[in-house]
């Protein structure tokens, strides 16, 4: 190997490691003193409410978020690669445009177009926050998809279950979505990645997810924080790992690449 | 079938961008006017696009560069296998990950009381803080951002560098050409579409990014993302407009790079496997 590879490999693993490293031993100071070694700052994050409360309104709103996608895109895309073919390209270039329609940008004009709607929308995560989140999704959701589809004999399964008497709706659950079961399942993990890392849209609407919390601690706990920040860590890196698992059995690994923009 | 689709994408991508882009060319009485653009070019608006354009641009060179040095490392011959699967999978998670937690992450390692702050000023005697650096600054940002542009290079270019087969290195050398003579002739020039493509799409990312911003500074860098939340967020209240113009000049930045992409992206394809 030659030394300047070492080099770089070692300058690499440093600038990725060290940060974490730190935040593990800040996470160990007291919060009293500055001083080591404690976990104080991790049985504090456990006892804490608004931890457990924003988490669990973060996984419901991921939940709610893969769950509304799925129904959607899935039907979707199945109709276009067997009847449309035409309408691909132009879901793709729709796929594109929230790379140039940032969060930022959407969510000055969501709030501005739906002033006014009924409370249980405009007012509520589940309504103004899903319906945005779905749109963030979607560029992941479709690219995983469209995938899995591209992998499978769509005409062949489709024949094959209508001639033995199925309907389309059971042509649909029994045959079609079990062979895309995979892309699915990588779709929904990256979902549940950017639903619980997406802080530009909650903060402007001003909902109190995860991540609001997690910036509300940063402000206020030095020490606590550090201990949330690892814990947050874990959750997102457990979400994309699962994700690799499933890309590696599959075989692709293009679907993620972008990454989850939502987060930044 | 596809009606719910396109109805959905109607609702909530279409209709809230084109209320943003007709915002920017209202007036405040209503009626159109050129009026809340012409402003972007003045001070102090000019300055967030400037601050925003100078701290992608840098984040973009650097990631591309050093991401490049680094995924090549770990792909050439010589190499370990087990080092470069360790890579990208760790690029694979690092790239998806930023905003609040890698803010504090950054702030627990080099902000004032951070542990490698403390770290050089006692062990070392190098007193960063006392040296007019701040965590909290453009270059703070910069640092800070570099950790999601990186891995991001790493992944979209490692399928470039796979394309550079063998056979061109040894048909080269036997040809009896150096290997700067390789790099200037077949390797740079293959690799050269993937690279500025890459090159966009990390300008992009830390263009549009918002929250490791927010969670490193509360706003104190003069961001254009992170203006148009405090305009819109109601710190400028005489212009509701204002917020829409400047998101408008966002767009049209990034809708400026896409079209640089696409035919990078289409180029890059040519000699992938």
């Amino acid at each position: 190997m030659a030394l300047s590879a070492y080099v770089w490999l070692i300058v690499g693993a440093a600038y990725f490691l060290i940060p974490l490293l730190a935040t593990f031993l800040f996470s160990l100071d007291s919060n009293q003193t500055g001083k080591c070694c404690t976990i104080a700052s991790y049985t504090w994050v456990i006892h804490n409410g608004d931890f457990w409360h924003t988490l669990k309104i973060s996984l419901l709103l991921a939940l709610e978020t893969i769950v509304i996608s799925l129904a959607i895109f899935v039907p979707t895309i199945y109709w276009v690669h067997l009847k449309l073919p035409r309408l691909r390209p132009v879901i793709a270039f729709f796929a594109l445009i929230p790379f140039v329609v940032p969060p930022i940008i959407m969510v000055i004009g969501l709030l501005k177009v739906y002033k006014g709607s009924p409370q249980w929308f405009y007012a509520q995560p589940w309504g103004f926050l899903v319906a945005a989140y779905v749109i963030l999704a979607f560029p992941y959701t479709f690219f995983s998809l469209d995938a899995g589809f591209r992998s499978i004999d769509v005409h062949t399964l489709t024949e094959a279950s209508q001639s033995l008497g199925a309907s389309w709706g059971t042509t649909l659950l029994k045959v079609i979505i079990p062979n895309i079961r995979s892309a699915a399942l990588a779709a929904s993990f990256l979902t549940l990645a950017i639903v619980l890392g997406e802080f530009t849209i909650a903060n402007l609407s001003a909902f109190h997810t995860f991540p609001l919390f997690l910036q509300y601690v940063n402000e206020t706990q030095a020490y606590p924080a550090a201990a949330l920040t690892l814990m947050s860590f874990a959750l997102t890196w457990g979400a994309m790992a699962s994700l690799l698992l499933i890309g590696r059995k599959r075989g692709d690994r293009a679907s993620f690449v972008t990454g989850a923009r939502g987060a930044r | 079938m596809t009606i719910p689709f396109f109805a959905y994408i109607f609702l909530f991508l279409f209709l809230p961008a084109g209320n943003v882009m007709a915002g920017a060319f209202n007036g405040k009485k209503g009626g159109w006017t050129f009026s809340n653009i012409q402003l972007l070019f003045h001070h102090p608006y000019i300055d967030s696009y400037k601050t925003s354009i100078e701290v992608s641009g840098i984040t973009a060179l650097i990631g591309a560069l050093a991401g490049l040095a680094i995924a090549y490392a770990a792909i050439r011959d010589g190499t370990p296998r087990w080092i470069r699967s360790a890579l990208t999978t760790f690029s694979g998670v690092a790239a998806n990950f930023g905003g609040i937690p890698l803010a504090f992450a950054f702030i627990a390692t080099l902000g004032s009381i951070g542990i490698v702050t403390k770290f050089l000023k006692n062990q070392l005697g190098i007193d960063l803080y006392g040296n007019n650096f701040t965590l909290f600054s453009k270059t703070g940002v910069e640092i800070v951002y570099l950790y999601f542009q990186l891995p991001l290079m790493i992944l979209v270019i490692a399928p470039a560098i796979d394309g550079l087969r063998r056979e061109w290195r040894e048909a080269a050398s036997n040809l009896g050409a150096t290997p700067l003579q390789f790099w200037r002739y077949v390797g740079l020039p293959v690799l050269m579409p993937s690279i500025l493509g890459a090159f966009i799409l990390l300008f992009g990312n830390a263009f549009a990014a918002y929250a490791t911003a927010y969670g490193l500074t509360s706003g104190a860098v003069n961001l254009v993302p992170l203006q148009i939340g405090a305009y819109y967020s109601g710190n400028v209240l005489d212009n509701p407009h204002l917020a829409q113009a400047m998101a408008f000049g966002m767009f049209v930045v990034l809708a400026a790079m896409m079209v640089f992409y696409i035919p990078l992206q289409r180029r890059s394809a040519r000699w992938a496997k």
